[in-house]
């Protein structure tokens, strides 16, 4: 686990960083978002920063408010939605498919 | 303060009884929208047609002499984060413009059953993401109170709707305050229930462990009223609780004796000084009425903005994931599937929501993940174990629930950050996951109205609403 | 089938002293009639696209919601491989594909269902199964254009959502597999447990099972090299292909001087070579987090016992007991062949009726291949039969006549058959003589095979049985000219 930077000048975020989040986020930015991205993301994280001077060593995390267990559906089929209504909305189907633009394979598992 | 519109209450009697007709009730307030909402734009999409048949089977299931249901011939409108089917549900959007889903979310179902009357679709902050109703990708709505000003946000157009008289209840969504402070701003009774309490199947998700959805109402009876229909467990929603919906309309004439009520003892900066002197009236009125005032202090809530701007934006990143062009909504058509991606989230997603993609993205990163995200949810456990200790010594808190009244529209515009502070009172009771309504209570600067926030603990409710009756009563 | 051989001798070992250390990921999925977070049906083969609902197509606002029968299934598969069931929880894995319809994938990360379990292979070779875990299946893409229908140089995609949200349990092995027959025995016994609990119908054709396969090299007795990722690894066979060149290749690579680099690579079938299809830079930082949407999965211990006790016998038990009581190798293909076939329990029954069991087992191995586990053959016309030939009555050559012909009528009298043919063996002192005549006719070849030529006992036999018309047991007949060279 690296650290993120601190210090006193240096941006909290720079804009490499910001540019591969920005490829896992699968999100394009201009060069000038890029830049925009960078300050404002930058600013907030100094102003997140507050946290670091808290002792958590010994706290668990909360990611769900109320520690409920055990909620199942039981294995029967209901119907769904069909499947021309769906079709109509896709941007681009064929052959009862929805139709992408070829992919590079990069993403494929 | 006196109502110059019909309650949810008063309009279900009075249709029940005979007295007007559920067509007569929906003309009056398509009227309204007719006159004002072209200068307000609270609806993204005005369901005239649906409304009006709707209404008319209401009439005749009366004349029938059918079972009616506690909201029958009530118009009501819904966020437009909210499912409905073969009605166009944007979230304010460019991305999901034009999309109708082929199912609805179950409150509307329970809306529909109940025999409620749907008006329209409203505006809101894009995906829920903002305070103040500008960051709507279709032009922002305005304060009904005073057009200059916003309503609040995300659920600013829930709001003005009601605030407007356009429908008599609305339904909203709040992940950090987006129901209470528009209704702090627009001067309405404003629920966030406890988390699991209402279902969140078919709400558009922005945070999902944040996320519950909540009534705009002009009055606390009609709150307790549509609470009583739209929540309750939904097999639909694995985080529904599993305990039964508790009445609320039977509570409301308890009254306070003997409840103990919590005062924040060191109040964050940035509040408008009528703004405190609303809510020192609001303990004095609840102590007259025999409630005690007790002093509380919630030592980490300084660090809720921080938490919470790590959370909800991290649970948005991996939600809005699925706005990737490929099954619905908008396209931008390329050469290759990854360049697809990014162009058309770079042209369907706005500023803001970008922004959060970004951060909550960044805070679940590699490396970045202990230091900002995993971080962000020990700050919520202190929270939730500094509520804990409080409600040990108290049985409600009582905060305000917006720093400030409604501000100029492009006030806080400029720096996210400025925006962001808007939310202080209200974001930790969805860390905690606790219940917390909005009770108008009189009026601040430029005469715009102030609202006093009551929190309870989870599934407190029942204690909650006593006390909001009591604030309304004493208003 | 089973691929199983019965001693892990191995014709293809590694040059120089090298050692492959494999590991294996198995995608099995699972038997249920709808889908692991959805009512949506779990069935293969529908017209595209018309098994799907909100949930499957990730639709706004769509929320899972867990399958019951997914998550006993789940426990059956872990208890039959011997792992620890524990509480557990689920993750988002995050990542953008034209068949994730959420863009991410609910997985379990950091505390899945099924932990530190192991299966026995032959040899009482243990593999350790780290874990098995559930989640769902993505959507299936079918690429249009280019030249061979694989992504590189395609026009288009076509996406299907009928398997998005399939239940899966994917099974992750130690890295205890040191050849590619242990890789191969491993599949096929998972394959016949899978079955014996009914959680999965197990079909590579099918794509219920994928295995993906990771492979490194080193010198015994060193640290773990690095590994390679090899996915499109489509039946048994191909796993040991694979995994058989995949070594080689890295041992090339170490050898000439160079290092492996860790990254994922594509088996060809056809070309028998795996290519790389995306290296450890180019991985996605999957950002897992706790799914917000679900709540923990904690089966109490009275449903996890209730669970176990209504486990069948597992292969590995039932090959056990079959090889008591017919005397056979537990590890030999026969017992295997019939456990795999599910007729140890006939064969049990030829014997519960008085046959030979020993006898039963090479019958129906033989002759029962398209039976199924329910022969139409009564087992005691069977273990009348393999009375016949243990007690000489009939020869070995005889008895499998007249099983091929059982078989053919879907059951029938052995003694009446055997009657109607006019087979009976002839008695010991009747093959001798018959043994005499051939060592006086063929002079030639019985000197040679005084000499030592064990060929030349062939054209003794062939004469032998041509004269008695089939009725000389082949073994007495050997048995006597063995016994009359060393006179």
């Amino acid at each position: 686990m690296s650290t993120p930077p601190t210090g006193s000048n240096p941006a909290r975020i720079t804009s490499e960083v910001v540019a591969k989040v920005a490829k896992l986020a699968s999100l394009q930015l201009s060069e000038a978002e890029l830049e925009l991205m960078t300050s404002q993301l930058s600013g907030m994280l100094d102003h997140f920063a507050d946290i670091d001077k808290l002792n958590l060593s010994n706290v668990a995390p909360l990611a769900q408010p109320f520690p409920l267990k055990n909620v199942f559906r039981e294995d029967v089929v209901v119907a769904g939605v069909d499947r021309d209504e769906v079709l109509a909305a896709a941007p681009a189907a064929q052959e009862g498919r929805f139709r992408v633009p070829p992919s590079s394979g990069l993403g494929e598992q | 303060m006196t109502q110059p519109f019909a309650t949810v209450v008063d309009i279900a009697r009075d249709i029940a009884s005979g007295n007007t007709s559920a067509v007569e009730v929906l003309e009056h307030h398509l009227a309204r929208i007719n006159e004002r909402e072209h200068d307000i734009h609270a609806f993204n999409l005005v369901t005239t047609e649906q409304a009006r048949a709707t209404a008319q089977q209401v009439d005749a299931d009366i004349k029938a002499g059918k079972k009616l249901g506690p909201l029958a011939g009530v118009p009501i409108a819904l966020k437009d984060n909210m499912c409905t089917r073969g009605i166009e549900t944007t979230c304010s959007s460019k991305i999901l413009e034009g999309w109708k889903p082929p199912y609805d979310a179950t409150v509307v179902t329970r809306l529909q059953q109940a025999g409620a009357v749907m008006v329209g679709k409203t505006n809101l902050d894009e995906f829920a993401m903002g305070s103040s109703t500008e960051n709507s990708a279709f032009g922002p709505t305005k304060n009904p109170l005073d057009t200059t000003r916003v309503p609040g946000g995300s659920s600013g157009g829930s709001a003005a709707a009601v605030a407007a008289g356009f429908a008599a209840a609305s339904l909203g969504s709040d992940t950090g305050g987006s129901i209470r402070q528009p209704a702090s701003l627009c001067g309405l009774v404003g629920v966030k229930p406890t988390y699991g309490l209402v279902s969140r199947q078919g709400i558009v998700a922005f945070a999902s462990s944040l996320d519950q959805v909540g009534p705009f109402t002009h009055t606390v009876a009609d709150a307790a009223l549509m609470m009583e229909v739209i929540g309750g467990h939904d097999p639909l929603d694995s985080t529904s609780l599993p305990q039964p919906m508790p009445s609320l309309t039977s509570v409301l004439g308890q009254g306070v004796t003997g409840l103990r009520i919590g005062r924040l003892a060191d109040m964050p900066d940035g509040c408008e000084p009528e703004v405190l002197a609303r809510m020192d009236a609001a303990y004095a009125a609840l102590q007259a009425a025999g409630a005690t005032i007790v002093d509380i202090s919630l030592p980490s809530l300084s660090y809720c903005l921080t938490a919470y701007y790590l959370v909800a934006p991290a649970e948005a990143s991996s939600n809005l994931a699925r706005y990737d062009g490929v099954r619905y909504g908008m396209r931008v058509e390329t050469a290759d599937l990854h360049s697809m991606y990014g162009a058309t989230r770079a042209a369907g997603f706005g500023a803001e929501v970008k922004r959060r993609i970004m951060l909550g993205t960044y805070a679940l990163s590699a490396g970045y993940f202990d230091a900002y995200y995993g971080k962000a949810l020990k700050v919520r456990r202190l929270i939730a174990n500094d509520f804990a200790a409080a409600y040990e010594k108290c049985d409600v808190i009582l905060t305000p629930t917006s720093p400030t009244v409604a501000f100029p529209l492009g006030d806080k515009t400029s720096d996210p950050l400025t925006m962001y502070l808007c939310d202080i009172f209200t974001i930790p009771t969805n860390l905690a996951g606790h219940a917390a309504m909005s009770v108008p209570f009189g009026t601040g600067a430029h005469n715009m109205p102030v609202g006093v926030q009551v929190l309870a603990p989870a599934l407190g409710e029942p204690t909650m609403f006593r006390v909001a009756a009591e604030l309304e009563r004493a208003s | 089938m089973s691929n199983a051989s019965s001693a892990p001798q191995h014709s293809t070992a590694l040059p120089n002293g090298w050692e492959m250390v494999v590991g294996l990921e198995v995608h099995v999925e699972l038997d249920t009639k709808t889908k692991l977070f959805s009512a949506s049906p779990n069935r293969f083969g529908d017209e595209p696209n018309t098994n799907i609902d909100p949930v499957t197509l990730g639709l706004p606002g769509a929320l899972p919601v867990l399958n019951k029968h997914a998550v006993e299934l789940a426990i059956r598969l872990g208890l039959a491989l011997n792992c620890t069931v524990q509480p557990s929880t689920f993750h988002r894995k995050n990542y953008f594909y034209q068949d994730m319809p959420k863009a991410y994938q609910i997985s379990q990360y950091d505390q899945p269902i099924n932990i530190d379990g192991f299966m026995m292979l032959p040899g009482d070779v243990r593999i350790g199964i780290e874990r098995a875990h559930l989640e769902e299946d993505t959507g299936k893409s079918t690429h249009i254009g280019g030249t061979s229908g694989r992504i590189h140089g395609s026009d288009y995609s076509l996406v299907d959502f009928n398997r998005a949200g399939v239940p899966l349990v994917e099974i992750v092995s130690r890295p205890d597999i040191r050849n590619s027959d242990q890789a191969r025995q491993y599949v096929a016994e998972l394959r016949s447990i899978l079955l014996a609990v009914g959680a999965s119908d197990a079909k590579m054709e099918e794509g219920s099972m994928r295995c993906d396969v990771n492979v490194s090299v080193r010198k015994p007795g060193e640290p773990f090299g690095t590994r390679c990722e090899i996915k499109n690894v489509n039946s048994i066979r191909a796993v040991g292909k694979a995994i058989d060149y995949e070594a080689r290749r890295q041992i090339d690579v170490l050898e000439s001087g160079g290092t492996i680099r860790q990254e994922t690579r594509h088996w060809d079938d056809s070309e028998g070579r795996t290519h790389t299809l995306r290296t450890k830079e180019d991985a996605d930082d999957y950002r897992y987090f706790l799914e917000p949407d679900l709540v923990l999965l904690d089966p109490d211990q009275a449903w996890i016992e209730s669970i176990r006790a209504s486990l069948p016998m597992l292969p590995a038990a039932r090959r056990a007991q079959l090889a008591t009581l017919t005397g056979a190798n537990k590890e030999s293909e026969s017992v295997y062949v019939i456990v795999e076939r599910g007729q140890d329990e006939y064969v049990s029954a030829v014997a519960q009726a008085g046959g030979d069991a020993a006898r039963a087992l090479v019958y129906v191995q033989q002759a029962f291949a398209e039976e199924g586990s329910t022969p139409k053959v009564a087992a005691s016309d069977i273990a009348t039969l393999t009375q016949m030939e243990r007690d000489a009555k009939i020869t070995a050559t005889q008895a499998k006549t007249i099983l091929s012909e059982m078989v053919a009528n879907g059951g029938g009298d052995p003694v009446a058959i055997a009657a109607v043919k006019g087979f009976e063996a002839l008695d010991t002192s009747a093959v001798e003589a018959m043994v005499d005549a051939a060592i006086a006719q063929q002079a030639d070849a019985w000197s040679k095979f005084c000499a030592g030529e064990e060929k030349a006992m062939g054209a003794l036999v062939g004469a032998i049985m041509k004269a008695s018309q089939g009725k000389a047991d082949g073994k007495v007949v050997t048995a006597i000219l063995q016994a009359r060279r060393t006179q």
